[in-house]
């Protein structure tokens, strides 16, 4: 099928507005579940479709490129549409219960219309290659990610939602403002022509003031810690399944976005002699993981201590950048694919608790080990793939990291790497130490252990935490030939 | 010898600067309204000065026309002052004064406006200029690009108008039809030259919109803008006779559906095409003949636009003012 690539994108879109009409609970969260499981499939056969035939391109509106727009599905932009359409498709199956917990059943519509929306958003922003198209998405993802969170159970979902809105939308003006002038400099919103007519502009400042805008723009969607403050409200917040879809999915296409951008149209060493990027990157990176895992160590709310890990993990993918290798890149792409399966099942496996104890205080997991064993024991495994332990994801990233950073010779950085690791041990070791080693107390007593449904996807995201980490071929060859692919080498 | 244009440029720049710079300063909020109103007004006087009359006709209707009209129905519901301290003043001014010399900075070796041998002139812009008559064949190049060339664009910002909605309903519902009984609550209705005006402009307007609907492949216009203004004229109608009458024609459920199909509509054209042969959005395949395949999906897309948009900003007000009416029933005596 020729189409594939927009129908990637355009079927979860054209079913938010008929979800709209139907706007019945049961009967939109199987249109929900059987559309995200389409994205799903059409995501594994583009993956498959570039390995054997190399990068598709799709011209909207049969306008060939630059004057049309144009879709572009490369190695890098099929890994991430895979693992943003897969936790998409295993979140809406869980959403079915989950939901429950944080929406009223006549939201519960809504909220579905929203879900389609934003993933359109997020799977347009990656398949297109045309840089307004981006921003025309990201605007799709952001407005329902805005509404998703806004519809939380407590009134401070509003405050959240509105925060991020602020922060959300000062970002995408950046973004917009940096596109304005690339445009006013080459003529053409078309990537690949961007990227072959921008070496030939003669306007340093310019163009210097581009990539400044469009980076500062998207780290702060992506979180770099210090334009991280809007993330932990906006997780912790927000419904618990959106929480699972956002945390594995938002954050990762921003970070795709900001490879994208920089590598695809900058150029890997682009204005390196003026602007020290990557030690820039090196040093938010990491004084984001240690200020985020500190702070995570702290949290009462075990949302939010996730919420906090997430900024953290974020630095390890933008430590990863920093490096300026290869290698280095590739250890971003890994944890980017490896910490979406982290995440999703973490916050899956806590949507569940939710379900059934009604809340996500450390005090409502007190006992739940014997209670609840199986979510129990999916958030010890996450826990254990966060924390970087071998025969799990976690450590596949960590190890191309550290070993990204000795190749170019820096150890201190590979040892901050380690070091950070046993914080989150520490974070992680706080939920076990309540859920195991407590008697449940007059909150949990009652628990019993969570729905089918949501058990169901929570485990497989579970099961590819341990897949993934032992049967790397997948990830490894993807993220390792994209990386030498946008750092410029043979692809 | 000074240029006409030129000064005309400076004065509206520099009233541009004087309303940012009032509106960062006050607490009134409903003069903020105001203020943002005209300067959507100047904005728009602005774009016709660079030549941009569809831009200018755009900002005119949404900046000048219907977001005030929605920050009042917010009015209702929020309180006209602003409170609460700036305790990052400071902090803020420092951060926008920098990024305000970083564009300073970032002008510097743009390409002079206008210049025909600029990028932006000069590469992809010259195929629209050149072939898009041959190509779509109608006379607003604008209207060309928008609606074909990038039309995939068009469909995306419909679909953010929709999320819009979508959004606005999540948070605050829809109150399903007029309530029934009782007389209408009159507002500014009693003034007998606002009664009597409105009631003749209210009709025009309407027609107005129709105008701009299907007159954008000639003139400045299109679905966006006939979709605003198509919503100012229901919206004006509620502010002076109350919420009722106008939700007995412009029902909310039925809005609701609209502001789907509208979507659906865009997208079906895509769909067709992608059964007819081309892909997503190519209306040439529309029809044997590509130039009338254009037409067909140029009417029909923008159609979808304009019904999108219209019954997105009537609902949105609907759900702003029938919360306020709800909030405070005394004000809607």
């Amino acid at each position: 099928m020729v189409h594939l690539p927009v129908l990637q994108v355009v079927i979860p879109l054209m079913a938010a507005p008929a979800l709209l009409l139907l706007n019945r609970p049961w009967q939109s969260w199987l249109l929900t579940c059987l559309v995200t499981i389409t994205a799903f499939a059409i995501s594994v056969s583009l993956l498959g479709t570039v390995y054997s035939t190399g990068t598709i391109s799709y011209e909207l509106g049969g306008w060939e490129p630059p004057w049309g727009i144009e879709y572009r599905i490369d190695l890098l932009s099929a890994y991430v549409l895979l693992i943003v359409s897969g936790v998409a498709a295993l979140v809406a199956v869980a959403s079915r219960q989950g939901l429950d917990a944080d929406v009223a059943t006549d939201k519960q519509p809504t909220l579905y219309v929203l879900y389609c929306l934003c993933l359109a958003g997020l799977l347009g922003i990656v398949a297109t290659g045309d840089l307004f198209n981006v921003f025309v998405f990201l605007e799709i993802s952001s407005l329902s990610t805005y509404a998703l969170i806004a519809m939380g159970p407590h009134r401070r979902a509003l405050w959240a939602s509105y925060q991020y809105l602020v922060v959300g939308t000062i970002g995408a003006t950046f973004l917009l403002i940096g596109i304005g002038f690339i445009y006013s400099l080459t003529g053409t919103l078309n990537m690949q022509d961007i990227a072959a007519r921008l070496p030939l502009v003669d306007a340093d400042r310019t163009v210097h003031t581009a990539f400044a805008f469009i980076v500062v723009g998207v780290c702060l969607k992506l979180a770099l810690f210090p334009l991280h403050f809007w993330l932990p409200n906006a997780y912790t917040y927000a419904p618990s399944i959106v929480t699972a879809f956002l945390a594995a999915t938002s954050t990762k296409v921003a970070v795709y976005l900001l490879i994208r951008l920089h590598y695809s149209i900058f150029g890997a060493n682009f204005a390196l002699d003026v602007l020290p990027l990557n030690l820039l990157f090196l040093i938010l990176g990491l004084a984001g993981v240690f200020a985020a895992s500190l702070v995570a160590v702290q949290q009462p709310n075990v949302k939010r201590l996730f919420a906090y890990s997430s900024i953290a993990q974020i630095g390890y993918m933008i430590v990863g950048l920093g490096l300026g290798t290869v290698i280095g890149l590739q250890a971003t792409l890994l944890h980017l694919f490896n910490h979406a399966l982290m995440k999703g099942a973490l916050f899956l496996a806590i949507a569940g608790v939710v379900y059934r104890v009604g809340g996500s205080d450390l005090a409502h997991f007190a006992g739940l080990g014997r209670l609840m064993p199986w979510t129990m024991a999916a958030i010890v495994i996450g826990g254990l793939s966060l924390i970087g332990v071998p025969l799990t994801v976690g450590f596949i990233s960590k190890w191309y990291l550290v070993l990204g950073a000795i190749e170019a010779g820096l150890w201190p950085v590979a040892g901050l790497v380690l070091i950070a690791s046993v914080l989150a041990l520490f974070y992680v070791w706080r939920i076990v130490e309540v859920a195991y080693f407590e008697s449940p107390t007059a909150l949990t007593e009652s628990a019993r252990e969570a729905p089918l449904g949501m058990l169901l996807a929570t485990w497989v995201l579970v099961g590819a935490n341990i897949y993934f980490g032992i049967d790397t071929e997948l990830t490894r060859q993807t993220s390792e030939l994209a990386a030498q692919h946008l750092m410029g080498g043979q692809p | 010898m000074i240029d006409f244009a030129f000064v005309v440029d400076i004065v509206v720049l520099a009233l541009l600067l004087v309303t940012a710079v009032a509106i960062a300063r006050m607490k009134d909020l409903f003069a903020i309204v105001m203020l943002s109103g005209i300067y959507g007004l100047l904005s728009a006087a602005f774009f016709v000065s660079l030549d941009a009359v569809d831009v200018a006709f755009t900002e005119a209707a949404v900046g000048a026309g219907i977001s005030p009209l929605l920050f009042l129905s917010v009015l209702k519901l929020t309180g006209r002052y602003e409170n609460g301290s700036h305790s990052h003043a400071i902090f803020a001014l420092v951060l926008v004064v920098v990024t305000g010399l970083a564009l300073v900075v970032g002008t510097l070796d743009m390409p002079a406006f206008g210049d025909p041998d600029s990028p932006a002139s000069s590469h992809v812009a010259v195929r629209y200029l050149e072939e898009s008559g041959r190509e779509i064949d109608i006379p607003n190049v604008v209207t060309s690009v928008l609606a074909s060339y990038r039309g995939y664009d068009t469909f995306g910002e419909a679909v953010v108008i929709f999320t819009a909605a979508v959004g606005v309903l999540s948070l605050l519902g829809l109150l399903s039809g007029p309530r029934e009984g009782g007389e209408s609550p009159v507002r500014m209705g009693d003034h007998l030259v606002l009664r009597l005006v409105s009631e003749m402009l209210i009709p025009l307007i309407l027609l107005f919109a129709l105008y701009v609907q299907f007159h954008g492949e000639y003139g400045p216009g299109g679905g966006f803008q006939a979709g605003v203004i198509f919503a100012a004229a229901i919206i004006l109608h509620s502010m002076l006779f109350g919420l009722q009458p106008a939700q007995r024609v412009a029902r909310p459920p039925v809005l609701r559906a609209l502001a789907a199909l509208g979507v659906l509509v865009y997208g079906s054209v895509g769909v067709v095409s992608m059964l007819s042969g081309g892909t997503f959005l190519d209306y040439s395949v529309l029809s044997e003949d590509p130039v009338s395949g254009q037409h067909l999906g140029i009417i029909v897309i923008e159609l979808g636009v304009g019904v999108t948009v219209a019954s997105t900003m009537i609902l949105i007000f609907f759900a702003f003012t029938s919360r306020s009416d709800a909030a405070h029933p005394e004000t809607s005596r």
